[in-house]
């Protein structure tokens, strides 16, 4: 850690200090012309952490600029705390997903505990209530103690903020691959209602306004948090632990409900979360956006231990806290709604109209620096790129072609594979039900939270293959959303708009930008196909341990809506008797399958295919089978293929079973992992009407109360098995590999 | 029928309590923060689950110091109806207006899913809309829900029929099965499952709603007698 004494500017030139804290000999140039001077301490440090990747995206910019970003339904894209799109009736959804894998890796429990803090604040900041959470986790595979370790803490701080704070945890998703075995991925997403008109922007507007400056007082936690999420973790990142914050989610609940009385007041001019580089980035911000410049007295910051810098209280990334800007003479409304919460309104600076980020301490003008230079003006990176030679070599590979002798076995084996197996153990220990609108909790194929006072309610999902981004990103990046809006369809809903976590290795590895490049071109080109634009993301680079990169992965995160409570949909058959159809056409496609994993131990070949225009075509009719009322049940096909998918629309309390006759070569049929496709099931008297909307479903079988799975060919059976024991083995997979 | 849901710090199924009252059963229904509440002027009193004050030092027992609950003490000696509901539970043990304590689950998790309870006891102003032996689905979604109390305190609620609700599939290692006592009046009671989450199908069950209809039902009819 950089420890006062602080050094002299001289000395952080000559012994080039500034690397210390992330700063490139480059930068440090830059930083010194748009200074006039060398940077004091304070400064570089203020610098280092606004020009870290975490808070300038400077080598992700240029691609992030591909994603579509508009369209009828975004009020708010990227660019505030939180993107927003509308749901009618004056409403809109605000989300948006962030990463805290690097804290994670650390110290799990509090790393993923402040990440869905972090995340809540930024919906809440915008001025919405949050109504529900959402997250997308990787681990390495569960056979060391390490690695259950972090899955066990990971799972058990999410639930110890998420419960506390009040937010229902509805849905997610957990994959466990050996490339996150060192660098686990936590990815939290929040999700919050909002009247249109009360959105809330993070500005510092107004000359002469006051900042105040509200929450948790601050403290040495988290210092550098910026910079240690944008370097690769090594050996020595374990002794890095002063870096993760602490989470007080008791303290998030008193904010969230005070700072939604506080937007109602006129008094309030601009709020923001204090996150990633905390008092530096809010404020610096705040102002930039605005256009105007801002100074605070740092004497006057809350602070929870004696003697801090101002190096340390710019820098800290101490949690709950919010940066607000107040009309001058109005302070005292502000104070008195957050005395009722117990929580101190602080007057620690004031808006100017010069553009200058100046911060005093003891008296003394510690930092003095051109705002706008600060918040926008980082070095923008254009690094290389060049094709991997595994991509070269998987694409000349011929198709791979699984051999499969026991059926059942194998239908087993996968509904036990860890990425497939149920995750009841994760989400029993989330609250997913508080707030009392969760109408699918996890376990669906996304979660539904009905909208009170109205006939509507909105899917959520969140989801990744990153086998098929590591094998091809393109096409695994039009999978990834394509994929999400199969679960948002699946329930009924019409999908609106998608936010991501880009998770990655280390950019300056030409391979590893390639692969940020293919995937960002294939999500935009899904997005623009299903029409659903890009409202607020996140990019975690560095990614590795030891120098071995994670494997590419950009998640997804859509929310979509239920024009009437009516479309929401299942995902189980409902009743004895109702056809099964699948929808899509099955081919030969085993790259990157969990078939291939278990029969391989790795993933190899060509990503499956996938053609945006057959996905839209589908998804329509699947969604006008729905609102026309025609369909029982709708589960798409993922991991596993379609057996795994019927057998998981049989695991529910109905104690159904299904008889499935299939077609061609067996094992394409039951394991393949072909795009675009559904599992539904309809009243026997609407075949006619559901065939003539949805074109590519075909008859598969039929729902029976016989509590069995029986699939044949041409009459013969080639696998019959008891529902509940699948379940059982789907169940306990997971507890199994934790004893 | 007038319904105060007493909000404190931390509590976070205030809204859901107030919605179950107000919008589901149809009656009045306030939040009230814990330091602005006058309890008089309501007919009953819901105490929502949460974690007040973020469950430090232990679940319930800071919010069990605060003025309201002196306020409780004395509705509750008058036979005024108070429902306490998973924290809201824990703060009526922690305020001694219930006997026993809240152990960690033995698993020691959190877990939160759909229960079958057993109506145990249909005889109070909270059950008499269900059948004795019922088996209702609601939530439970507690880290703390596992009953314990000394044995003459169990043999004194059982002798006493103050075992209101038991679960058949115990979850969370709790004593004797226990999901939710009454007072020895029978006009306090404290339970972990989650009513007010079960009282419209559409968030999975309805099993809930009879428990806030037999509150307004035994109140009306107590008030046109007394009237």
């Amino acid at each position: 850690m950089l420890q006062a004494p602080e050094l002299t500017p001289e000395q952080i030139e000559k012994d080039k200090v500034y690397r210390e804290m992330g700063l490139t000999d480059k930068e440090f140039e830059m930083i010194k012309n748009i200074m006039g001077r060398l940077p004091n301490f304070t400064e570089t440090g203020i610098f280092s952490v606004m020009w870290s990747e975490h808070c300038s995206y400077k080598t992700s910019r240029p691609l992030l600029k591909k994603f579509p970003t508009e369209g009828p339904q975004v009020v708010q894209g990227p660019g505030e705390g939180a993107g927003v799109v509308d749901i009618g009736d004056g409403q809109g959804v605000v989300f948006k997903v962030e990463s805290h894998n690097h804290p994670s890796a650390v110290e799990p429990y509090q790393g993923a505990a402040t990440g869905v803090g972090g995340i809540i604040r930024d919906v809440f900041s915008m001025g919405a209530r949050p109504i529900a959470s959402l997250n997308s986790l990787r681990f390495g595979n569960l056979t060391n103690d390490r690695v259950k370790y972090l899955f066990e803490e990971v799972v058990h701080g999410i639930a110890g903020y998420g419960n506390c704070v009040g937010v229902p945890t509805v849905g997610g998703e957990v994959q466990f691959d050996d490339s996150y075995e060192g660098n686990p991925l936590v990815n939290a997403m929040c999700v919050g209602l909002i009247d249109v008109k009360d959105i809330q922007k993070g500005i510092a507007a107004g000359l002469g306004n006051t900042i105040m400056y509200v929450g948790s007082k601050t403290g040495r936690d988290g210092i550098h948090g910026a910079t240690f999420a944008s370097t690769d973790l090594t050996e020595e990142t374990e002794n890095n632990r002063s870096s993760v914050q602490v989470g007080d989610p008791f303290m998030e609940k008193l904010l969230i409900e005070a700072c939604l009385e506080v937007i109602q007041s006129d008094a309030l001019v601009g709020i923001q979360d204090m996150g990633a580089a905390g008092l530096t980035s809010s404020a610096s911000e705040m102002a930039s956006k605005a256009g105007m410049g801002l100074e605070m007295n740092l004497d006057l910051i809350p602070q929870r231990e004696a003697n801090m810098t101002a190096y340390e209280m710019m820098l800290s990334e101490s949690q709950e806290r919010m940066l607000l800007c107040v009309k001058k003479g109005q302070e005292q409304e502000i104070i008195d709604i957050f005395k009722k919460y117990d929580l101190d309104a602080v007057a620690v600076g004031t808006v100017t109209d010069d553009k200058q980020f100046r911060l005093y301490h003891q008296g003394e003008v510690v930092a003095d620096i051109p705002v706008d230079n600060l918040a926008e003006d980082a070095p923008i990176f254009y690094k290389d790129s060049k094709v991997p030679a595994y991509y070269e070599e998987f694409q000349s590979m011929p198709d791979y072609q699984p051999k499969v002798t026991n059926y059942s076995e194998t239908l087993a084996k996968l509904l036990q594979q860890p990425t497939i197996a149920s995750k009841e153990y994760v989400y029993d220990q989330y609250d997913s039900m508080v707030q009392g609108n969760t109408v699918f909790s996890p376990g669906s194929d996304a979660a539904v939270v009905r909208i009170r006072d109205y006939n509507k309610s909105i899917a959520m999902t969140i989801d990744c293959n990153s086998r098929y981004i590591y094998l091809d990103p393109e096409t695994g990046g039009k999978i990834a959303v394509a994929e999400a809006a199969r679960n948002i369809v699946a329930t009924g809903a019409k999908p609106l708009a998608i936010t991501d976590g880009l998770n990655f290795g280390n950019p300056d590895k030409p391979e590893n930008f390639w692969q940020m490049e293919k995937s960002i071109d294939g999500i935009s080109e899904a997005c623009l196909a299903l029409d659903t634009p890009v409202i607020s993301g996140n990019v975690s680079l560095y990614n590795e341990t030891n120098d071995e990169s994670i494997y590419p992965t950009p998640i997804i995160g859509m929310v979509g809506i239920h024009e009437s409570l009516d479309d929401i949909t299942p995902s189980h058959f409902q009743a004895d008797g109702d056809l099964i159809y699948i929808i899509g056409e099955t081919k030969a496609e085993f790259g990157g399958s969990e078939l291939q994993n278990v029969l391989e131990g790795k993933y190899f070949g060509k990503a499956p295919s996938i053609d945006l225009e057959v996905e839209v075509e589908r998804q329509k009719q699947l969604l006008e089978a729905i609102q026309t009322g025609l369909i029982q049940s709708a589960h798409d096909i993922s991991e596993g293929g379609m057996a795994v998918a019927v057998v998981e629309s049989l695991f529910s309390k109905k104690k159904l079973g299904a008889s499935i006759e299939v077609t061609g070569d067996i094992t394409s049929a039951l394991f393949s992992e072909s795009q675009s496709r559904f599992i539904v099931s309809i009243k026997e008297q609407n075949k006619a009407a559901f065939e003539s909307i949805c074109k590519y479903a075909m008859p598969l079988g039929k729902v029976t109360n016989t509590e069995n799975i029986q699939i044949t060919q041409e009459g013969k059976t080639i696998l019959e098995e008891s529902v509940r024991e699948l379940e059982q083995l789907w169940k306990g997979a997971i507890p199994c590999l934790l004893k | 029928m007038k319904f105060a849901v007493v909000v404190f710090p931390g509590s976070n199924c205030d809204r859901d309590m107030y919605y179950a009252a107000k919008d589901v059963l149809g009656e009045e229904a306030e939040l009230v923060w814990y330091t602005e509440a006058n309890l008089e002027n309501y007919d009953a009193v819901l105490i929502p689950g949460g974690f007040s004050y973020g469950d430090y030092l232990r679940c319930g027992a800071i919010a069990s110091t605060s003025d309201v609950v002196s306020q409780l003490k004395k509705l509750a000696e008058r036979g005024v109806p108070i429902l306490g509901v998973c924290n809201g539970f824990q703060i009526l043990l922690e305020s001694q207006l219930l006997p026993g304590a809240m152990l960690q689950n033995k698993n020691l998790k959190f877990m939160c899913h759909f229960e079958n309870l057993i109506v145990e006891n249909n005889e109070t102003i909270f059950t008499s809309e269900y059948e004795k032996g019922e088996v209702v689905s609601m939530p439970i979604a507690h880290a703390e829900g596992n009953y314990y109390c000394d044995e003459e305190t169990l043999a004194k609620l059982k002798a006493n029929n103050q075992i209101v609700f038991t679960y058949q599939n115990n979850p969370n290692g709790s004593l004797a099965n226990i999901a939710g006592i009454v007072n020895e009046k029978g006009n306090v009671l404290g339970m972990m499952p989650h009513p007010e989450r079960a009282a419209e199908a559409i968030l999975g069950s309805s099993d809930g709603l009879k428990l806030f209809q037999s509150i307004v039902k035994n109140w009306r009819e107590s008030y046109v007698a007394g009237a």
